[in-house]
């Protein structure tokens, strides 16, 4: 089930892009932590006991929502917007 | 023309350029947010063409006069949004914006850097499905999303009922709101929070919505723990002595707010531990002066007032700053009907304080397999066993010992909770374990950038090659 439910009805262009190697639709405005989490419930698992996280503050403070892409670049969820053909890997799934 | 920059385009830093605009300057505004507004006046992408009105609130008209204003005044400002400060260094700034570095030398630098949530945490605050407060206003302004269906808020601080209110308003199904506070504590307070009684009310009308709207509103207790395996699924806390399960989605919590304070550090002005904010903070002049020549602090980066006393700071910094650089337009008189404003402020929030004061026994209260570093996962049993062997007794000295505060936050989570750790442990007052040093660059950048900064601020080649 996925963590943010949208409340905000404006049509808006959709925009494909992958996560976990399935094909998603996130909508024009998403930030790529949006686009992740209302279709899934966490993010990345963290390196220490690799427990799922989903983020924290929302606004580039915490640090807590960094995910990488398949090419192996790294970016802060919450302050990046989703782009098209965008391939996120969270590791989470399963 | 002089070159004054601000940092930070939230309500103190889009009134401090409004006011050199009116003396005929044009400031440099550097902002880590695509749009204006800062966290309280967060503004959506514009394809959401979201309605102020639904945006803010009671807060629509004054989101609107201040936004609106730097929109009528942008092309007298060099704007730089989706920038971020990363160093400070002799009067210059290395700025990083779309993956590149360039410096930027300034004869004026006003900081209004804003603050986040300051969070105390509790057991499984980690957990998808728990976020701060602001990340969940943040959700709602900015992504037009909810946290989750059924939502607890807890902790305290005027934010926690705000944020009640605009989830439940917007759909949302507002669980509980579970104030650590006492209920007692608001009745002490009245008489300083009446010193803003449209503020207090709009306050006491939340209050009396969630009521009637049927929402658990419970005061005084303790956080015990989020539940779940994966997610959130519940939220136990006590009161009187009675343990309480309630379930939910997702949980929104923080108690008050933490400056962000780390540019100032940067820039080398001095510091002193503050009750108001239980934090050591930059010292100001009542005009926003920091000890260092040049440099100026406004909002809630400097002192925690809340949006309001933003504007007034910020616009009373740039008159400082006029005036110091010797440019006409530095107008006395509004300098000191501005200070004699803010007077009204520091009165509220001192009464805000009293209303809203973090748990004094959280540090006492907190389990050994607490987390409290979330980016190293560093436990609070871990810090008390650093303290016991090594007797430490700075924070910056714990951090060293046991990598708390040195993950990519910088402390900027954990700091207020390891701080009151450490005190308690090593039986000291919070002022006395000092706080944690600013570090460049003080959020993560990408190394290929330093192909860009400048051979000064480089690593030194070795001579010997």
């Amino acid at each position: 089930m996925p963590l943010l439910h949208r409340i905000d009805g404006v049509p808006r262009e959709r925009i494909a892009f992958e996560l976990d190697g399935r094909a998603c639709t996130a909508l024009e405005g998403d930030t790529v932590l949006t686009a992740i989490l209302t279709q899934a419930s966490a993010l990345r698992r963290t390196e220490f006991s690799g427990a799922p996280r989903a983020g924290f503050c929302l606004m580039g403070a915490c640090q807590d929502c960094w995910v990488q892409l398949a090419d192996g670049e790294r970016l802060r969820a919450c302050t990046t917007s989703i782009e098209p053909g965008m391939r996120v890997r969270t590791g989470v799934a399963g | 023309m002089s070159t004054i920059v601000i940092v930070g385009a939230g309500p103190a830093g889009m009134r401090a350029a409004e006011q050199l605009v009116a003396a005929g300057q044009r400031p440099i505004v550097i902002d880590e947010g695509a749009r204006h507004g800062g966290q309280i006046y967060r503004q959506p992408p514009a394809v959401m063409r979201r309605e102020r009105s639904d945006l803010y609130g009671f807060e629509a008209g004054r989101a609107r006069a201040v936004l609106d204003r730097f929109d009528e005044l942008r092309a007298q400002i060099d704007y730089r949004p989706e920038t971020l400060v990363w160093q400070i260094e002799a009067n210059s700034l290395q700025l990083l914006h779309a993956g590149r570095n360039r410096s930027l030398r300034f004869d004026a630098l006003i900081l209004a850097t804003g603050a986040t949530d300051r969070v105390l945490p509790f057991a499984g605050w980690t957990l998808p499905g728990v976020t701060t407060l602001g990340a969940a206003q943040v959700a709602l302004k900015f992504q037009g999303c909810l946290i989750g269906p059924r939502v607890v808020f807890a902790g305290t601080g005027p934010l926690l009922y705000l944020v009640a209110w605009q989830v439940a308003t917007h759909g949302g199904q507002v669980v509980a709101v579970l104030d650590t506070a006492p209920a007692m504590a608001k009745w002490r307070a009245a008489p300083r929070l009446l010193a803003r009684p449209a503020v207090a009310m709009k306050g006491a009308y939340f209050v009396a919505r969630l009521r009637a709207i049927g929402v658990a509103l419970h005061s005084g207790v303790t956080l015990v723990g989020a539940e779940g395996v994966d997610r959130v699924g519940a939220l136990t806390w006590r009161s009187g002595g009675v343990s309480h399960t309630t379930a939910c989605d997702a949980i929104g919590f923080g108690h008050g707010l933490r400056a962000e304070t780390q540019l100032a550090d940067l820039a080398g002005c001095a510091f002193e531990y503050r009750e108001i904010e239980q934090a050591w903070m930059p010292t100001r002049d009542g005009a926003g002066r920091s000890s260092v020549r040049g440099v100026y602090l406004a909002g809630d980066g400097a002192a925690i007032l809340g949006a309001d006393a933003a504007e007034l700071a910020g616009a009373r910094a740039a008159l400082a700053a006029l005036e110091d650089l010797g440019i006409e337009g530095a107008a006395p008189q509004r300098a000191t009907r501005i200070e004699r404003a803010l007077g009204a402020h520091l009165r509220f929030r001192r009464g805000l304080e009293t209303a809203f004061a973090p748990p004094a026994s959280w540090a006492a209260d907190a389990p050994d397999e607490l987390i409290v570093c979330r980016c190293e996962e560093v436990t609070a049993g871990e810090l008390r066993a650093c303290v016991r062997d090594t007797g430490a007794r700075e924070l910056n000295r714990l951090k060293a010992l046991t990598r708390i505060g040195m993950g990519r936050c910088q402390g900027r989570m954990c700091a207020p909770a390891a701080s009151r750790l450490l005190a308690h442990a090593a039986g000291c007052e919070l002022r006395d374990v000092g706080r944690l040093r600013g570090q460049a660059p003080i959020k993560p950048v990408p190394i290929a950038m330093l192909h860009d900064v400048a051979p000064s601020t480089a690593v030194p080649a070795d001579e010997d090659d």
